[in-house]
């Protein structure tokens, strides 16, 4: 029996949610006294897969050809259920973002295994296997049992903290017997921003509504996101109306994210854009209006206006940072 | 070409959610059903191809597992635009069972399709059920999708990757699971939609049996937020504070 862990990389680099996924993987292969197996994809050095072993992964197998660079969801598929058969593991984890919700549902059909997408925590119990997730977009919460033996997890992003556990495990390359012929995602063109911070992996967010007036007003709002390191994002009739890409749309409809930090300015909080931004840590609301719901959401609150808010918290974030 | 939309029947999205029973059971008491959200979306996206005479689609069913209360939703879809639509006669218990269902209909399909299905449902949040189905009809399947075009009998996906986008071409059959971009707002159904919608061919098929892997055991609620911690708009500084000491998030 094993756990065993997808852990992608893009690039040939892990994040961090991949180390939080795997410190997932160690605490349930505890609680199943048994050992965890990485499955990494596509070309990584050595170097970066020994890391997996700071967070107690027990055996790594690595899939090196560079064929596999292209996710096919159909091939990889096969490809991580041939290797859960060849390992003997009962449970699968996956990241709860686009790879692993293309590919946990395949999963889950093909091995006949029980499937709980982004699950928050650890399983209450591992017989009756019993694990906890979000439902209606953050307003509840399941407790679920899965039936079957084996199952299929992903894992929500920031919602399990990083564990340490130095291992020194093996690598194994392994070469599943896929051509190209089997691949029938044909990728013609990837078009990429590189160096900019991507929304659902950022720590701090700083996001802008409609009380931002106009797509003009967003200089501050940049330039706060930037002191701060963060990524911005706006809420849904400010992507609506073009003002901002719809990448940066958050909200239920748009992008989920749980970073530690969400400040929104001129957000009112309808309950469609609580619903993206409940997981987050802490939030942080500036509005002109006292009664917005957005306030009920958020840890901290400043009643008052945008354009006079921002240029002081600017100030007061130079200043923290150059005390610090 | 045919594109087939898979429908979910879920609570409005300003539903104030509870629940009964001990907590076993979402309280569907005084529930606004809607189609959800992305399933909308994808028949949106569905209708505007089909409008375009350059595309070969000449064909729009939506399909639901649901019970006899999901059929106002389902003419809601006709009224949309859909040609028909297929209800499987079922109380929908898990993402597994679901796709089963759709893939036992859809495999004898004899037409070249494509199926459409939402990134996620709004009520229970699977982000599973397209992606199940195209693993049961041994199917391509393409997720994170924001905007699908068609030219002839080629079509172009952008699949969205983590700072930008892939550029996917794909030929039917397969499985495209869709998200916020597919289309921009869900369209409204006119008068003349819903008179026309009464007429449209929907068709209840009987399920088949199949077992669910996994089962709900208890909800509960979110714990109450303490109330927000208010600052004078005059000092900023205070709350940098408060995010550095208190928070310590900076």
């Amino acid at each position: 029996m094993a756990v065993l862990v997808y852990t992608e990389n893009w690039d040939g680099r892990f994040k961090k949610s991949t180390y939080e996924l795997v410190s997932y993987a160690k605490a349930i292969s505890d609680m199943m006294e048994t050992t965890v197996v990485a499955l990494s994809i596509g070309p990584v050095e050595d170097k970066e897969l020994e890391k997996l072993g700071d967070y107690g992964v027990d055996k790594i197998i690595k899939i090196s050809d560079d064929l596999y660079s292209v996710l096919d969801n159909q091939v990889y598929t096969r490809v991580i259920a041939d290797v859960a058969e060849n390992e003997d593991a009962n449970v699968i984890l996956l990241s709860h973002n686009n790879t692993g919700k293309a590919l946990a549902p395949r999963l889950s059909v093909r091995l006949k295994a029980g499937l709980v997408t982004a699950v928050i925590k650890v399983p209450s119990s591992v017989e009756p296997f019993t694990v906890c997730k979000k439902v209606f977009s953050g307003k509840g919460f399941v407790h679920l049992v899965v039936l079957s033996e084996k199952k299929v997890l992903t894992l929500s992003k920031n919602s399990f903290e990083l564990v340490e556990k130095k291992t020194k495990p093996g690598i194994e390359e392994y070469s599943p017997d896929f051509t190209l012929g089997d691949f029938k995602t044909r990728v013609e063109k990837v078009d990429k921003q590189t160096g900019k911070l991507i929304l659902t992996d950022a720590e701090l967010v700083v996001s802008g509504g409609r009380g931002m007036k106009s797509p003009d007003n967003w200089g501050p709002i940049e330039e706060l996101a930037d002191l701060l390191g963060a990524a911005t994002a706006c809420s849904r009739p400010v992507s609506d109306e073009g003002w901002r890409p719809h990448e940066e749309h958050t909200g239920q409809t748009g992008k989920v994210i749980a970073p530690n930090l969400y400040i929104a300015v001129g957000i009112s909080g309808a309950i469609q854009h609580l619903a993206g931004i409940s997981s987050s840590k802490c939030i942080v609301a500036i509005n002109t209006d006292p009664d917005a719901p957005i306030f009920e959401a958020a840890d901290y609150g400043i009643v008052g206006d945008a354009h006079k808010v921002l240029p002081e918290l600017i100030t007061a974030v130079k200043e923290y940072k150059s005390e610090n | 070409m045919k594109i087939i939309v898979c429908l979910g029947n879920v609570p409005d999205t300003t539903t104030k959610i509870k629940f009964t029973d001990d907590n076993k059971k979402f309280d569907s008491d005084g529930v606004q059903w809607v189609i959800n959200p992305w399933d909308e979306l994808a028949l949106t996206r569905a209708m505007e191809l089909k409008e375009d005479s350059n595309n070969s689609v000449n064909e729009i069913t939506v399909i639901t597992v649901g019970t006899l209360g999901t059929e106002p939703t389902i003419r809601k879809a006709l009224a949309i635009g859909a040609d028909n639509a297929v209800r499987i006669d079922a109380e929908p218990i898990d993402s597994y069972f679901v796709a089963f269902q759709l893939a036992e209909y859809l495999k004898n399909e004899e037409e070249d399709y494509i199926v459409f299905a939402g990134i996620e449902s709004s009520d229970y949040n699977g982000s599973a059920v397209g992606s199940m189905l195209a693993e049961f009809l041994n199917l391509s399947s393409i997720s994170a999708v924001s905007s699908l075009e068609m030219q002839g009998d080629q079509i172009k996906i952008f699949r969205e990757i983590d700072g930008g986008h892939e550029v996917v071409s794909m030929s039917a059959p397969f499985v495209t699971v869709v998200q916020k971009g597919i289309a921009i707002d869900p369209r409204i159904p006119a008068m003349r939609g819903i008179m026309m919608a009464r007429k449209k061919p929907l068709n209840v098929v009987a399920a088949v049996e199949c077992a669910p892997l996994t089962e709900m055991l208890s909800f509960e609620l979110p714990q109450p937020k303490p109330p927000c911690k208010m600052i004078d708009a005059d000092n900023a500084k205070e709350l940098i504070d408060l995010l550095q000491n208190e928070a310590k998030i900076l």
